[in-house]
């Protein structure tokens, strides 16, 4: 679906010293390559700035990359644009694509049009929308009232209308509140099952990727950092669970092998107990643990992907610093 | 199909307009007042003269109808592209470069302001009095030309505000500077062109095709001679200068989009 090769991608930003205006080169993209099959759903995470948005710029045509070569369903985007944008779906959280002014359901009726899709196709796809994400009450609202929440199930249904290959999601659950995000979530992760559309989603909110995207990539200072699915990178770069046990009375931790690191809490009636994934179970553990001390409740807790990803950029600086 | 999308992008905006209806209606009065105050300014100044480098009052008030009305379709549909600075700053520029269709017709539709028609339905009143009072010696081409005129004006109007509106590209405050060219050349296109000194007269007549609009077929309508010494037939030529005008355009937005995405500031 998407095969992008030593993609690269420079701006020219002035800096003004007095009088004198100079322009600095500065690369947003540097040298990135993968490739997103038919049916994926990617996370494409990385800090403000990394080059995530400059790269689904390039990915869906509205800029030129500097160089590298990019094929979006066997297309060049910065050469076919318009053929391109027949075929993909693209949603920025940041920006609308509907008419401010107009009921909802006119913007949907304006983007038939421009994407000329046959009558029957329009109401299938647009009913189908209607039901999952709930847009039924507010259709001939104007758009300018809708509550974010709203504004964005309307979004989303906008880009699926023309039942694009492959679907472009630039922040999507920003600013939402958690029942909206979810729900944009399930309908996310259904359309990507059911109808196999592809799905490359840039966020900031992790439970995003944790519950869409079975493959992650990272991004920073216009690199790729890791490439893989979640639970590999997790496994890889924080080697690290814990076992967390509440005791029926306050005691000592138990002495279990296996277990690196005791942290513990509320007076010795809860304690964490660090253990590596490759060298003992959970099972094992708590076989162990519950053979000395009397659990009240327990739990496994995997580390929190931001960790997960902080750890992906130190490895990265470590290995600058080697270099 | 293509022909019915821009038609419904059109009727979209201006049911959006409607939605502001206090607002509608008092922009439609202020731009018929905005309409009559330079035409009081050409009645005051003949107040005073007989005549404006050889022609009379009513023969320049021909100038400035058919200036008016061509300005008045022209700003109807290209006006919007005084929005492109904000379209560039918040984005919207890359929301009309991620639908199938061009950015230029994408823009000419998405704020078609129906107030605007209050201008051109003044201007035409008065190029109907116009007509009227100057004596033109009818034929069946000169009816043609009178049609013509404002369109082919319309044309060069709108080619205008597309080379100058693409500066925005470069210097996204570029607005000031288009507006000197694009409001400025409607004032210049209002009097004969002869009056004015010779450089400005280069400038805003031949390099932008200012004269063409007005100027040049009001001399065909009525038959008189250019002052400067330019042959008859060039009053008759305004639709090719439109033509030549429209595809320089064209030519210039293609290449400040492809700066754009070039450069992506």
């Amino acid at each position: 679906m998407i095969e992008v090769r030593e993609l690269r991608r420079e701006f020219k930003v002035a800096t003004s010293k007095g009088l004198r205006r100079n322009y600095k080169t500065v690369t947003a993209v540097d040298g990135v390559t993968f490739d997103v099959a038919a049916g994926e759903a990617v996370g494409y995470v990385g800090p403000n700035g990394a080059g995530k948005s400059t790269t689904i710029k390039m990915l869906t045509g509205i800029l030129v990359p500097t160089s590298g070569h990019i094929t979006v369903g066997g297309v060049d985007p910065s050469k076919q644009r318009r053929d391109l944008a027949k075929r993909i779906g693209v949603v920025f959280g940041q920006r609308s694509q509907l008419w401010w002014d107009l009921p909802l359901q006119d913007s949907f009726d304006l983007l038939k049009s421009i994407y000329r899709v046959s009558a029957e196709d329009y109401r299938k796809r647009l009913e189908e929308c209607v039901e999952l994400l709930g847009l039924r009450e507010f259709l001939s609202t104007p758009v300018r009232q809708l509550s974010l929440g709203q504004r964005m199930r309307g979004e989303i249904t906008a880009a699926l209308l023309h039942a694009p290959e492959l679907l472009v999601l630039d922040e999507p659950t920003i600013g939402l509140d958690l029942e909206s995000k979810e729900r944009l979530r399930e309908f996310l992760a259904d359309i990507n099952t059911r109808r196999g559309t592809t799905l490359l989603l840039t966020t900031h909110d992790l439970d995003d990727i944790e519950r869409l995207c079975p493959r992650l990539m990272v991004i920073d200072h216009g690199r790729v950092l890791a490439d893989g699915p979640l639970e590999e990178l997790r496994a890889e770069v924080t080697p690290d669970r814990e076992l967390v046990i509440d005791l029926r009375e306050p005691g000592p931790a138990p002495d279990v092998p296996g277990v690196t690191a005791v942290r513990s809490e509320a007076n010795g009636l809860r304690h964490h107990l660090t253990f590596r994934r490759a060298e003992t179970t959970a099972a094992q553990l708590i076989t162990q643990v519950v053979r000395q001390v009397e659990v009240h409740d327990l739990a496994v807790v995997e580390p929190e992907i931001d960790d997960v990803i902080r750890k992906l950029y130190q490895r990265q600086l470590d290995q600058d610093v080697r270099r | 199909m293509a022909d019915v999308i821009y038609p419904r992008l059109i009727g979209a905006r201006l049911r959006s307009q409607m939605s502001y209806r206090a607002s509608f209606a008092l922009d439609l009065v202020t731009q018929v007042l905005a309409q009559w105050i330079e035409l009081v300014v050409i009645l005051v100044l003949f107040g005073h003269v007989s005549a404006l480098g050889g022609f009379t009052r009513d023969e320049v008030l021909l100038m400035y109808a058919f200036a008016g009305i061509a300005f008045g379709i022209a700003d109807l549909f290209a006006g919007q592209l005084d929005n492109l600075p904000t379209y560039i700053r918040t984005g919207t520029f890359d929301v009309l470069l991620m639908r199938p269709l061009g950015t230029l017709p994408q823009i000419m539709v998405s704020d078609v302001r129906l107030r605007r028609v209050g201008r051109i339905v003044g201007a035409i009143a008065v190029m109907v009095y116009a007509l009227t009072h100057v004596g033109v010696a009818w034929t069946p081409a000169k009816v043609a030309l009178t049609i013509v005129t404002p369109l082919a004006g319309a044309v060069i109007f709108g080619a205008i505000w597309v080379v100058t509106c693409s500066v925005c590209f470069w210097i996204v405050e570029g607005r000031e500077f288009a507006n000197a060219f694009t409001y400025g050349s409607n004032t210049f296109t209002s009097y004969p062109v002869n009056v004015y000194s010779a450089p400005l007269r280069w400038v805003m007549a031949f390099i932008v095709p200012g004269a063409f609009v007005a100027y040049y077929p009001s001399l065909a309508l009525l038959g008189k001679q250019d002052p400067l010494g330019l042959p008859g037939w060039v009053g008759w030529a305004s639709p090719l200068v439109a033509a030549l005008a429209a595809a320089v355009a064209g030519f210039a937005w293609r290449f400040a989009v492809r700066h754009y995405r070039g450069t992506g500031s």
